[in-house]
């Protein structure tokens, strides 16, 4: 019974049943394109097919317009299991050299976007004269500047991981601050005017009234900070000329028209970025359960 | 220590002092104004004086100054690239990505089914570095603005759609039953109440797409475009280091970035001054 339940719920209660639904349309609609965008290079690959091997060659040629999915994750599983870890050829070790630069440039955001929140939170003075130019920061394309800082930092010495740290530091603290200057300030009067009953002191009332009720309010910001700082990874890595990492995978794939290799890189950023926001999920989860706000 | 890294601290001490009394002392919309202002004003200020003071080579950081003079002397060129990336790029794929997917997020409304998957994989691909289908979009649509302007649908199609779908699903029941006993058809209902009310979240969509469109039309431009345009000026000229041009981009970009969603805001306001978010 128990198990029917959940067959029951996984089809009909849950988004199960649609999302494989869905995907299953943008499945079949990718190989039903491919066949037209692939045919030119078919055509001039081989002569007198006739019209079902045309279709099986376009789904499966080395160089394709349009990779297919099998491709893709046949690429995939090669690179990635079937390569030494340490080996150039290894997805693993370019999405790990990513990996690292998102890592610590989330990890410097986070740090100074919940700085900032407490300076913005406790000192008026700040609140409006660098609230604005936080908001104004973000019309601006950040990214737009990635190749700059990079090349600046290696004139001056500063190469590797660290520039392009900065640059997801720049694209993550943006929601870190929003979220925790909404969270920081989200306890209402009531509560306030309790702790001042109790004679609780500015320090007193930061960690253990403000912090607590900002915690669920920073876990929504880290989801959108996480994913934003991939981003950042990624664009470094673009024109720098970089030789490892998943930018520099794409930009290598579109040198030498190896579409499977952009296409593949892309797979694997989009796989790094779901495994980042669900590990977050999962630590929000844990914690609000610790701290009994989500029961 | 030299005469600028005295004046240095000593505008930034004045400036803090400053800041801190008036906002303190007085609160209206005038200080609220003014207070920032100053501040950035400050800033510029702090950032020339410690260029000058410290001997920084321009190569490296060049004074606002110098990016003035360089903004002004190269206004035709900074208007070629302007419409070349954000007229014919940004903007076509803004308006192409953010009208389809309003359209089709009024049309998949109507199907509870296809909602339930489309939002959770419409959440999911927001997140995802879209940007990286850059060169694939180069490779497909050729060096010009029409693959810049690919990449931004893309980019912008998503948490468009998103937005637009959680607006439209915010039901009050009174108000629909409102509705039906006025006997008002689906289009009806549609257009003087669903719509309306799902304005508060289309105009954050289009807000949230306002700076991806920038983004995604100047980095397609490092994949690959003819010899104008921000992002192909920008790279080309942290090549040859002339950091002085590059900030001056930067700078159309940015005030490009800040009138854009200046405007978008401003609609907000006239569209949706009836919600609270509006209102002070």
């Amino acid at each position: 019974m128990k198990f029917f339940n959940f067959i029951y719920s996984l089809f009909f209660r849950s988004n199960f049943f649609p999302i494989v639904f869905i995907l299953t349309v943008i499945g079949i609609f990718w190989y039903l394109i491919a066949i037209p965008m692939n045919t030119e290079k078919v055509e001039r690959k081989f002569k007198n097919l006739n019209s079902t091997e045309k279709i099986i060659q376009s789904w499966n040629l080395e160089k394709p317009k349009l990779p297919t999915p099998h491709q893709i994750v046949k690429e995939i599983v090669n690179t990635v299991f079937f390569k030494k870890i340490t080996s150039k050829r290894s997805l693993v070790y370019h999405g790990w050299i990513t990996l690292e630069a998102t890592l610590a440039g989330f990890f410097l955001g986070t740090v100074l976007g919940i700085l900032l929140a407490l300076g913005i939170v406790h000192n008026r003075a700040m609140d409006l004269s660098v609230m604005p130019w936080v908001i104004a920061s973000q019309t601006v394309p950040i990214l737009a500047i990635a190749p700059m800082i990079i090349v600046v930092m290696n004139s001056v010495g500063v190469t590797g991981l660290l520039p392009k740290a900065i640059i997801s530091m720049y694209l993550s603290f943006f929601p870190v601050v929003v979220g925790m200057v909404k969270g920081l300030r989200s306890p209402d009067q009531m509560q306030i005017d309790q702790m001042r009953t109790w004679s609780a002191s500015s320090n007193q009332l930061l960690w253990k009234l403000r912090f607590p009720s900002s915690v669920p309010y920073l876990f929504a910001s880290l989801k959108v900070g996480i994913a934003a700082s991939l981003v950042g990874a990624i664009v470094g890595e673009l024109p720098s000329g970089a030789i490892a990492g998943l930018g520099a995978r794409m930009l290598a794939g579109t040198y030498y028209g190896q579409t499977i290799m952009i296409w593949s890189a892309l797979f694997t950023a989009a796989f790094l970025a779901a495994f980042l926001v669900i590990t977050i999920n999962f630590i929000q989860n844990y914690t609000l359960k610790k701290m009994a706000i989500l029961t | 220590m030299n005469l600028y890294l005295w004046l240095f601290f000593g505008i930034w001490i004045i400036g803090w002092w400053l800041n801190s009394i008036l906002s303190k002392k007085y609160n209206s919309n005038l200080i609220r104004f003014f207070v920032p202002t100053f501040f950035g004003i400050i800033f510029l200020i702090m950032w020339e004086l410690i260029v000058l003071g410290l001997n920084i080579n321009p190569v490296l950081l060049p004074a606002p100054t110098a990016i003035g003079s360089k903004f002004i002397e190269e206004i035709p060129t900074l208007w070629i690239d302007f419409t070349q990336t954000l007229i014919k790029g940004a903007l076509s794929g803004y308006i192409l990505g953010c009208g389809s997917a309003f359209i089709i997020a009024i049309l998949i409304d109507k199907f509870h089914f296809l909602k339930r998957g489309l939002l959770p994989l419409g959440n999911f691909v927001s997140a995802l570095p879209i940007v990286g289908m850059a060169p694939i979009f180069v490779m497909w649509f050729g060096f010009d603005w029409e693959s810049k302007c690919a990449v931004v649908v893309v980019m912008v199609f998503f948490p468009m759609l998103v937005n637009t779908v959680q607006g439209l699903s915010i039901i009050d029941k009174s108000r629909q039953d409102l509705m039906k006993t006025y006997s008002a058809s689906y289009l009806q209902t549609l257009f003087k109440l669903r719509l309306p009310s799902a304005l508060p979240f289309v105009f954050n969509g289009l807000k949230i797409c306002s700076t991806l469109a920038l983004i995604g039309a100047i980095v397609a431009e490092f994949f690959g475009s003819p010899i104008k345009g921000m992002g192909f000026r920008i790279s080309s000229e942290v090549g040859r280091f002339a950091l002085d041009m590059v900030w001056a981009e930067i700078f159309v970009a940015a005030l490009a970035g800040c009138l854009f969603y200046g405007f978008i805001a401003l609609m907000e306001k006239q569209f949706t001054f009836w919600h609270p978010s509006q209102q002070k």
